[in-house]
């Protein structure tokens, strides 16, 4: 969706994104309100999880290998007690408890996405400011930006995570990198515009040094379209980290995630698909209340929606 | 419009030498030694001291880069130390799988989205615009894999209409080819109909409000030919963009999608050299893939004037 993001013009003086108004504008926004509760759910789940009935998401158990879900399995305590554990999701190959793994799991991928997004964004704006205002570092950074573009974003993290020893670092380096000429690009196109403006040329005229300026005058136009992108960015790492783990490329197996839930269910899917439904309708459930929430953002903060709309 | 195309493959030519530098950098930046690394774990001292020389890996690295870049431009990308083959061979016998998977999800989704399009534009604001467009979301929403599955487990083991996974030459029948491709292509076809699907809705319903549509209409043409002949007409450039920009989608769906339904293409080399390590064969491939998408948008832009006489260069 990212792709779509063409040079658009964009109002000289940013939408006030903090006010009043626009915070109500904001929840008032179907897509905005859904998406952001669903996430407020699933982020809850995962930080959580320790107290929702979940046992340890790492521990093998070979007495309860393959069992479908709402399995109950018997503990015989020290005691002579016995405990129940119910398996709501069923269990892998190795007797891990599908229902911990996956609600541990979000933990990862709301980690990878925000963390992903946050430090594209922070690279990206910095290039992307350099690049619009220092007029001889545009043509080479844009040109390494565009040869980076044309790598495919799966391709290029894929590749990238070959390069090093498996692990969340690792991950998230290898996502942020395909997705920083995407931020560059947007930031550029809007500091070329920003910088013709006649209050531009104002504050140039009174001697504003170029730091202040741009932080001052050019930087919080570039805010709401970021925030926007950055929401795109959070669903589309998400879904990277996730087919990464699946392909067995990215974190390692052990960790509980989406990806690697759903990884560790293939040879068996014939005959016990859930390891792959439950974590694949809490990833795609993510994914879509993420890209919800960037579609509100977009239509209320006003971008370019305004020029799109018939 | 020759010195057009000639002046855009041109520009090509600085796209592609970022992508070769960065796919020249990869094996340096892997930890360890390049040689040791090409060479593989059963290489002997002998052979890495044979391969530094060979690749002139003892060479400054600007000049390795030129030698390497010498290599490749003639179609070696060297050996793949895990198929034990020459990697060119070894994509040539890959590529039939991938680029059959590539072109029929292609036609299946640009037969599917671009009506679907249209017809939410065309009533738009009505249920049947919401459905479409709450498709679209959810389509860019769910991965590529939980839609594969999911298909699989209905048409395959509930339905057993299909088989299961697998690919098989057209060379061999064409029923048991289509029969095989049929669940790929519709699983990697989701992400695409969404994209294409979205922008044909937003571009018709923008050529929907001009004058020439309300002086069709008041000349009395059906709907169909006003929305086939005038609207779909001129909102063909941006989703022709979009289908163009949509390539980078449509590699990383195929790495995906192949690991899926066993095909064994491109993209399922691409992650078995992967976990491999198998350097050659994952530089080849990533040159392969980006000049690939390169090259669909310079003929993208190209067909930007066959359907927009406006555009002219």
């Amino acid at each position: 969706m990212e792709a779509l993001t063409e040079p658009a013009p964009i109002d000289a003086v940013a939408p006030p994104i903090l006010t009043m108004a626009a915070g109500r504008r904001l929840l008032r926004n179907p897509g905005v309100a859904v998406g952001a509760a669903i996430l407020a759910v699933i982020l809850l789940l995962g930080l959580a999880a320790p107290w929702l009935g979940t046992v340890d998401p790492v521990a093998i158990n070979p007495s309860v290998r393959n069992k479908l879900p709402g399995f109950e399995e018997i503990v015989r305590n020290d005691d002579g007690s016995k405990t129940t554990i119910v398996h709501r999701m069923g269990t892998d190959t190795l007797g891990r408890d599908v229902y911990s793994r996956t609600l541990y799991g979000a933990r990862v991928s709301m980690l990878v996405g925000t963390a992903v997004a946050a430090i594209s964004v922070a690279i990206g704006l910095g290039i992307g400011l350099t690049a619009g205002y220092v007029r001889w570092l545009d043509g080479p950074v844009m040109r390494l930006m565009d040869g980076l573009m044309a790598i495919p974003a799966i391709l290029l993290a894929i590749a990238l995570v070959s390069l090093w020893t498996a692990g969340i670092a690792a991950v998230i380096v290898a996502i942020v990198i395909p997705e920083i000429p995407r931020v560059v690009r947007l930031v550029r196109a809007i500091v070329l515009s920003v910088r013709e403006e006649p209050y531009v040329e104002a504050a140039i005229s009174v001697g504003t040094p170029t730091l202040p300026l741009i932080i001052r005058h050019i930087l919080p136009n570039t805010l709401p379209p970021l925030i926007v992108q950055a929401t795109y960015i959070v669903a589309s790492a998400i879904l990277v980290e996730a087919i990464l783990s699946f392909l067995g490329v990215g974190i390692p197996p052990e960790t509980p995630t989406w990806g690697n839930i759903m990884a560790e269910g293939r040879a068996l899917f014939r005959i016990f698909p859930h390891n792959i439904l439950y974590p694949g309708i809490f990833l795609a459930l993510t994914v879509l209340a993420v890209n919800m929430l960037g579609d509100g953002l977009r239509d209320t903060l006003d971008l370019r929606m305004k020029l799109r709309r018939v | 419009m020759l010195a057009y195309i000639g002046r855009r493959l041109l520009a090509t030519i600085p796209v592609m030498a970022v992508v070769a530098v960065f796919v020249f950098m990869m094996l340096r930046l892997a930890s360890g030694d390049p040689a040791a690394i090409i060479a593989g774990n059963a290489a002997t001292a002998q052979d890495v001291i044979d391969i530094r020389q060979k690749l002139g890996l003892d060479r400054p690295i600007v000049t390795q880069f030129f030698i390497w870049l010498g290599h490749v431009l003639t179609g070696d990308f060297g050996e793949s130390f895990f198929y034990k083959k020459q990697v060119a061979e070894i994509i040539a016998d890959r590529a039939g799988p991938t680029l059959a998977l590539a072109a029929c999800t292609l036609g299946l989704s640009v037969l599917i989205a671009v009506p679907l399009g249209v017809v939410a534009a065309y009533r738009h604001g009505t249920w049947l615009d919401r459905v479409v467009m709450g498709f679209s979301v959810l389509g860019f929403s769910v991965p590529v894999f939980v839609v594969g599955y999911a298909l699989i487990y209905l048409f395959a083991i509930r339905l057993n209409w299909l088989p299961v996974q697998g690919y098989q030459p057209l060379a061999d029948g064409v029923a048991g080819f289509f029969a095989r491709l049929i669940l790929p292509s519709l699983t990697l076809s989701v992400i695409y109909i969404a994209l294409i699907a979205r922008i044909t809705r937003t571009s018709v319903l923008e050529v929907l409000g001009e004058d020439y549509i309300r002086t069709a209409r008041a000349k009395g043409l059906s709907n169909r030919v006003v929305l086939m002949r005038h609207a779909l007409r001129n909102a063909a450039v941006p989703i022709v963009t979009v289908i163009g920009i949509g390539v980078t989608l449509l590699i990383g769906g195929v790495v995906v999608t192949e690991s899926v339904f066993s095909i064994p293409g491109l993209g399922r080399l691409t992650v078995d050299a992967v976990l491999a390590r198998d350097y050659p064969t994952v530089q080849a491939v990533i040159l392969l893939f980006s000049l690939a998408y390169v090259l669909i948008n310079l003929l993208v832009d190209v067909a930007y004037t066959l359907l927009d006489p406006r555009i002219r260069y």
